[in-house]
């Protein structure tokens, strides 16, 4: 038993057991640097398992040694190694930027148990990607969700708390569900490891319980994951969040959601239920193709930058279940991808906000008029990031929707509807965005509030790597597209096919 | 008749879990709402006591001297234990929460906080 065997162990636990003892350390200082170095661990860890299961491999791992189906197992497949490095990455990164941010928002000796509730979010976060287990996914996704409305009620505004009370009972609503789904099918098959269940589900005697149980998952997880028309918890939660926590969970709990939503939806029901993949398709497809539309239209009518950026977040959550309801490899593909590169990019766009609020009174679109002149490259980098979720070629984002709209067209003639879909919704992206970086750019500051320091350079390189990964995932995009080429072949039951080109 | 009386604990659960989930959407008052989120939950708690139980089960005990015993599954009791302790995490969470929104706001009924919001 070396070390490496255990890292799908410590994914969780480097970061759990951190929590604590960040909670009690004093400086504030001390705090931040002991959650940012455990959040760097955990993000080395991720790497670290990403390169075992990138042949496509699945690391397997007995919790206390118990054997499954009976103990808790971990399992690290290219799915789940993809989501972990999106939920290590984005914390690491908005902890290395985030300390002075959360040092003016915040009392210091309330921000010892700021970081701590952090680190707790992302290893439950993390918790949900590597678990094997359906009850374990839900435990963890209290622990996650907990810790998230924690952070969010660490907002300035007084709007954060009606927003975190709003996310919480929907929340909760939505692990609700998913339990009521998790219990009917233990009923069914007396299993909660993915792997039994799905071996076992073919078996049960009656359907109906299935059935339910699938709703319940399915509506339930779209509650989490901000599905149209359930995304109403999304947008004040990010705007109102202290901005390194909107940048945090933007990038990360959303995604975390969709993961086991695919997961459950593909493994468990499709491969068992007959006629499941189609009712999948028939009923998140329009959903999809609706929650594309209207998040970027309401996006271009919105005021407060954050929110307008809530809203794309919705539109781009479309996306991804747009490809995963084509059902194909190509499909799935682009929608697992997608999750990867929309995390990069509006991490990176929230980031941006990171420093600028440093200079602005509020994040309404008139308050931040002429910030391009007064920081350069804190909205230069803002610039890629927006490029990267329109879909520039040379950016990630366009890498996603490139083989989003391939895969759509070849579903023939309603492909062409969903391209047509696609590309409105990419020319609205547009549209909203140029109604930020047109007052950014070209509009006269208003009165200068805030203070007019430098900005100091540590946040800014950050800010830049997390920009730059934008481009540099659109120019060798191998690593995303194999794990999530691998990824979709693990869902649908089809062996993968080596590295895609 | 029969058959909806061996169900009954089915029909406890769904009564229960739609009347916490009727508060939690109709009700304005945050704590009301919180309420019924609990009880929503508690009506799950149910589903899976319920579930484990067999007739003429007895505690999973294996003792001397005692076959074709049948047992009741302990492990759905196991696991709702776990639950029961998020339910009360997350009322007491929004328990906490909704103290900081009466020190916010001075008050505790959404449509007067929605006002005082649209108004700012």
């Amino acid at each position: 038993m070396t070390l490496e065997h255990h890292l799908p162990a410590l994914q969780v636990v480097v970061p759990l057991l951190t929590a604590p003892l960040v909670a009690v350390l004093r400086p504030k200082d001390l705090a931040w640097a002991a959650a940012t170095a455990a959040s760097a661990m955990a993000f080395a860890i991720s790497v670290t398992l990403t390169s075992m299961v990138l042949d496509g491999s699945v690391l397997r791992y007995e919790m206390g040694g118990w054997p499954a189906p009976y103990g808790i197992e971990l399992v690290i497949d290219s799915l789940s190694a993809l989501v972990l490095l999106l939920v290590t990455g984005s914390s690491t990164v908005a902890l290395l930027m985030g300390r002075d941010s959360v040092a003016r928002d915040m009392e210091p000796h309330r921000q010892p148990l700021f970081y701590a509730a952090w680190l707790t979010a992302m290893a439950g976060l993390a918790g949900i990607a590597v678990t094997g287990d359906a009850f374990n996914v839900f435990v963890f996704m209290e622990i996650s969700s907990l810790a998230t409305y924690v952070l969010i009620a660490g907002g300035t505004d007084r709007r954060a708390l009606t927003s975190v009370f709003k996310y919480l009972i929907m929340g909760t609503v939505g692990a609700t569900f998913y339990l009521i789904g998790v219990g009917f099918i233990y009923m069914m098959t007396g299993t909660l490891n993915f792997a039994d269940m799905e071996a076992r589900i073919a078996d049960a005697p009656t359907r109906a319980p299935l059935l339910v149980a699938a709703g319940f998952i399915t509506v339930g997880l779209a509650l989490k994951a901000a599905v149209f028309p359930l995304h109403v918890w999304l947008p004040n939660a990010y705007a109102y969040a202290p901005h390194v926590v909107t940048a945090f969970i933007a990038a990360s709990s959303t995604k975390v959601a969709l993961y086991v939503l695919l997961r459950f939806d593909f493994l468990v029901f499709q491969g068992n239920l007959d006629g499941h993949a189609i009712q999948f398709a028939d009923f998140m497809l329009p959903l999809a193709v609706a929650g594309v539309l209207f998040g970027s239209a309401v996006a271009l009518y919105e005021t407060n930058l954050k929110r307008l950026l809530g809203y794309s977040s919705i539109a781009q959550i479309g996306y991804m279940i747009l490809g995963a309801s084509l059902l194909d490899q190509a499909g799935v593909t682009a929608g697992v991808l997608h999750m990867f590169n929309h995390a990069l990019a509006k991490g990176a766009l929230f980031l941006a906000l990171v420093l600028m609020a440093r200079r602005l009174a509020g994040f309404d679109l008139l308050q931040i008029a002429g910030i391009g002149r007064r920081m350069p490259w804190t909205t230069a980098a803002f610039l890629l990031a927006a490029a990267s979720l329109i879909g520039i070629p040379g950016t990630a984002g366009f890498v996603s929707k490139w083989y989003l709209v391939s895969a759509a067209f070849a579903q023939g003639a309603v492909g062409i509807a969903l391209v047509v879909v696609i590309v409105a919704s990419s020319l609205m992206a547009l549209a909203y965005l140029w109604r930020v970086l047109e007052p950014a750019y070209f509009g006269t500051p208003l009165e200068t509030e805030g203070n007019d320091a430098p900005t100091p350079l540590w946040p800014l390189l950050v800010l830049w790597v997390a920009a730059l990964a934008n481009v540099y995932f659109g120019l060798f995009p191998q690593l995303p597209v194999t794990l999530a080429n691998q990824a979709a072949g693990a869902l649908l039951g089809i062996p993968a096919t080596g590295v895609f080109p | 008749m029969l058959e909806l009386l061996g169900h009954l604990h089915y029909w406890v659960f769904a009564i229960l879990l739609m009347t916490g989930f009727y508060a939690l959407i109709a009700k304005h008052n945050l704590i009301k709402k919180l309420l019924g989120l609990a009880i929503f939950q508690s009506a799950v708690f149910l589903l899976y006591i319920t579930m484990a139980e067999i007739e003429g089960g007895t505690a999973p005990i294996i003792q001397n001297g005692v076959a074709d015993q049948i047992y009741s599954n302990p492990l759905p009791q196991v696991l709702i234990l776990t639950a029961i302790v998020v339910g009360i995490s997350t009322t007491a969470l929004g328990l906490a929460i909704v103290v900081r929104i009466r020190e916010a706001y001075d008050s505790i009924e959404d449509n007067e906080i929605r006002r005082m919001d649209r108004r700012s």
